[in-house]
């Protein structure tokens, strides 16, 4: 026991937590956005792994970790705008789609892996480049604090700046209100005039830039290569963050950061003398009983909401 | 659903493979030196021996068994990916079973693959009771308890069941009482191919001719029509997912039993998955499974042969499974077809004195 808050209670460990919180952040606000816009986004999975080659094979390419990252923002946007084009325009179900695209991402990636850098595992024969990581003047000096705080990759400050930029986003524009009019009812937004196919394709593909720049992290910050289906289910586990924090960027921020926590624990618990099998399990149980719990919870308020008389639809928030 | 609808049904589905396959020819003849030799071993190779036929028959089983599985679950309108997980479980409880009790040959496959099926189906009816108790996103759950299904499962495997001497990360041999018996000579064709056949028979009874399968279907239509009529359908979602899990776990018993000898699987076998592609390719009717699963067999046979002989690798499947699904799940693929059927039905419904629908 004591060598677990050994491993725990330190700034090293608080640097993790934000380390591995960035991947997650990323996918958890593309889920918002386009949850947001009444459309379940079930694809992050497969655009972050998309995303995470692109910026390989381009850095690689073009020898610069910048042209990495937009061509990693650029093909989670080109695979947002694909789910876009099959769920509003072929009409299949956004599920489905979420599954074909996943599907396709997880096998294309391995062969587009394999004719590019002649491996079917990783891609460690291309010399591509990783994104900066940036040390925040003033802070870095403050023991404790900088050592958590300072020094983190330069994409694990836009993704927590990406928060506030959605909060303005959906709450404080025209476009961000018309989004959100769309989710909550689409028939009414339609008739005052808001064209609800459009609307939707933008949220996904904003959602795909947002899990693309996950991607992109993964591979040219995490780590710095690509490896087969690296994403290792944090496109679903953003869901499921997504769902409790309540569909807001706020309780989005504090429930990626306790996955992230989890996700942490279990990269710091190998080094202790625990079977590394229930170590590996820790992110995903976490968010299971995170999501039982959440939805009991809500569910109990709904009971209460409806003993007190309040009328079922208006206690019945959206599901989770 | 008169013929001609079904006609056009079956249309949709040929063209949506056609052009799936199209593009992934098209994809063969930029990224390979010598296409014409891939491509026939693509299209060819598994039909070109005994051996060859043997080895997509044998895919076929565990496709049937995880695509029954899928096709019961999402007739419910559940979108339950536990299938995976639930034929990996099943298949680390068949083989604990097969390791540790003695017991006589007929027997002992049959007690381990009831076992297996059991322990499926535990595994798949826990994301359903939490979405029907709480509303708890199934498909979250289910996604996570196939992450879980994994560890533990390898947890179990290398604690309690692992060969240390066997040189790899694998388990004792399985007692020879619990293997199942071969069908076809130079082949690994086991008597699983016979329970496949069963289990598709009996869950189109199922689905067509009992009480609980026409529930689960209502249920899946329309679940306010359902829940109207007075179908529980709270307890509709429950079984519904109990059954497909019993249909993932003893495919995973049937595969481990009927095709090794030791557990070594280290990840999750993606049987799970493809069950998702086949429940689609058949739209959730059991009867279509075999033909669905047969197809996917197939073509992933004649990958693995395409990219052993030639330079072209496997994955090339991944995008014609991907094409394949959103095509023929797509509502609007053709619905200019199907609309003016409808409407011709129903202008010569109308056309007969007294409307003609009783």
């Amino acid at each position: 026991m004591n060598e677990f808050f050994k491993a725990v209670i330190n700034a090293e460990f608080g640097y993790s937590v934000l380390r591995v919180t960035t991947p997650i952040l990323f996918a958890t606000l593309g889920a918002l956005i386009s949850d947001k816009a009444g459309v379940m986004n079930i694809a992050l999975e497969g655009i972050m792994l998309v995303s995470a080659l692109a910026g390989v094979v381009f850095s690689a390419w073009t020898g610069s970790a910048g042209m990495g990252l937009l061509a990693a923002i650029a093909a989670g946007a080109l695979v947002g705008l694909a789910l876009a084009y099959c769920a509003l325009n072929l009409k299949t179900d956004i599920i489905l789609s979420g599954v074909a695209i996943n599907l396709m991402a997880s096998g294309g990636t391995v062969f587009l892996l394999y004719l590019v850098a002649g491996d079917k595992g990783i891609s460690s024969s291309l010399h591509s480049k990783i994104l900066p990581k940036l040390d925040i003047p003033g802070l870095s000096a403050i023991p404790g604090l900088g050592t958590i705080f300072s020094g983190q990759n330069v994409l694990t400050y836009v993704a927590f700046l990406s928060v506030i930029a959605i909060a303005i986003f959906l709450y404080r524009t025209p476009m961000g209100l018309r989004i959100r009019a769309v989710g909550e009812n689409p028939n009414a937004a339609d008739s005052v005039g808001i064209s609800v196919k459009r609307t939707r394709y933008l949220a996904i593909v904003l959602s795909g830039v947002l899990a693309g720049m996950g991607g992109a992290y993964m591979s040219m910050g995490y780590v710095s290569w690509f490896s087969k289906n690296m994403t290792a289910g944090r496109g679903f586990i953003a869901l499921a963050a997504e769902a409790m924090g309540g569909a807001t960027p706020l309780g989005s921020v504090l429930t990626s950061l306790l996955f992230g926590f989890f996700d942490a624990l279990s990269n710091t618990l190998q080094l202790l003398k625990i079977p590394s099998e229930f170590v590996n399990m820790i992110p995903y149980a976490a968010t299971v009983v995170g999501l039982v719990t959440y939805t009991i919870r809500k569910t109990s308020r709904e009971r209460a909401l409806l003993a007190r008389g309040v009328s079922a639809e208006a206690a019945k928030g959206k599901g989770a | 659903m008169n013929s001609r609808r079904r006609i056009l049904e079956v249309m949709r589905t040929v063209l949506a493979i056609a052009i799936a396959l199209g593009l992934a020819l098209v994809a063969v003849f930029f990224v390979s030196k010598n296409p014409g030799e891939a491509l026939s071993y693509f299209l060819i190779g598994p039909v070109n021996s005994v051996r060859h036929v043997g080895n997509v028959i044998e895919l076929m089983i565990p496709l049937v068994f995880t695509g029954l599985s899928v096709a019961v679950m999402f007739s419910a309108k559940q979108f339950n990916l536990g299938s995976e997980g639930g034929f990996f479980i099943g298949a680390i409880t068949a083989s604990a079973i097969a390791i540790k009790l003695g017991l006589p040959p007929i027997f002992h496959p049959i007690v381990a693959i009831g076992a297996g099926g059991l322990a499926g189906m535990i595994f798949c009816g826990i994301p359903g009771i939490l979405k029907v108790k709480w509303g708890s996103s199934e498909l979250v759950s289910s996604l996570m308890f196939n992450y879980i299904a994994l560890f533990f499962g390898l947890w179990l495997i290398n604690y309690f069941l692992r060969d240390v001497n066997a040189g790899a990360m694998v388990s004792y041999s399985f007692s020879k009482s619990a293997l199942l018996p071969k069908l076809f000579a130079g082949t690994r064709v086991s008597v699983g191919f016979i329970a496949a056949v069963a289990f598709v028979v009996l869950s189109v009874l199922l689905m067509f001719r009992t009480r609980w399968g026409y529930q689960i279907r209502v249920t899946g239509v329309n679940g306010n029509f359902a829940r109207y009529s007075g179908i529980g359908t709270g307890r509709v979602v429950i079984y519904s997912q109990l059954i497909g899990g019993l249909l993932a776990g003893i495919g995973g018993s049937i595969e481990t039993l009927g095709m090794y000898t030791r557990f070594s699987w280290q990840s999750l076998p993606g049987y799970g998955m493809d069950g998702v592609i086949v429940a689609i390719l058949a739209r959730n009717n059991p009867l279509y499974v075999p033909v669905a699963a047969f197809f996917l067999a197939y073509l992933r046979i004649g990958a693995d042969l395409m990219s052993r002989y030639s330079d072209v690798p496997n994955e090339l499947v991944a995008l014609i499974q991907g094409v394949m699904i959103i095509l023929i799940a797509a509502s609007s693929f053709l619905s200019k077809y199907r609309h003016r059927l409808v409407y011709e039905e129903a202008t010569r419904l109308e056309a007969i004195p007294g409307g003609g629908l009783k």
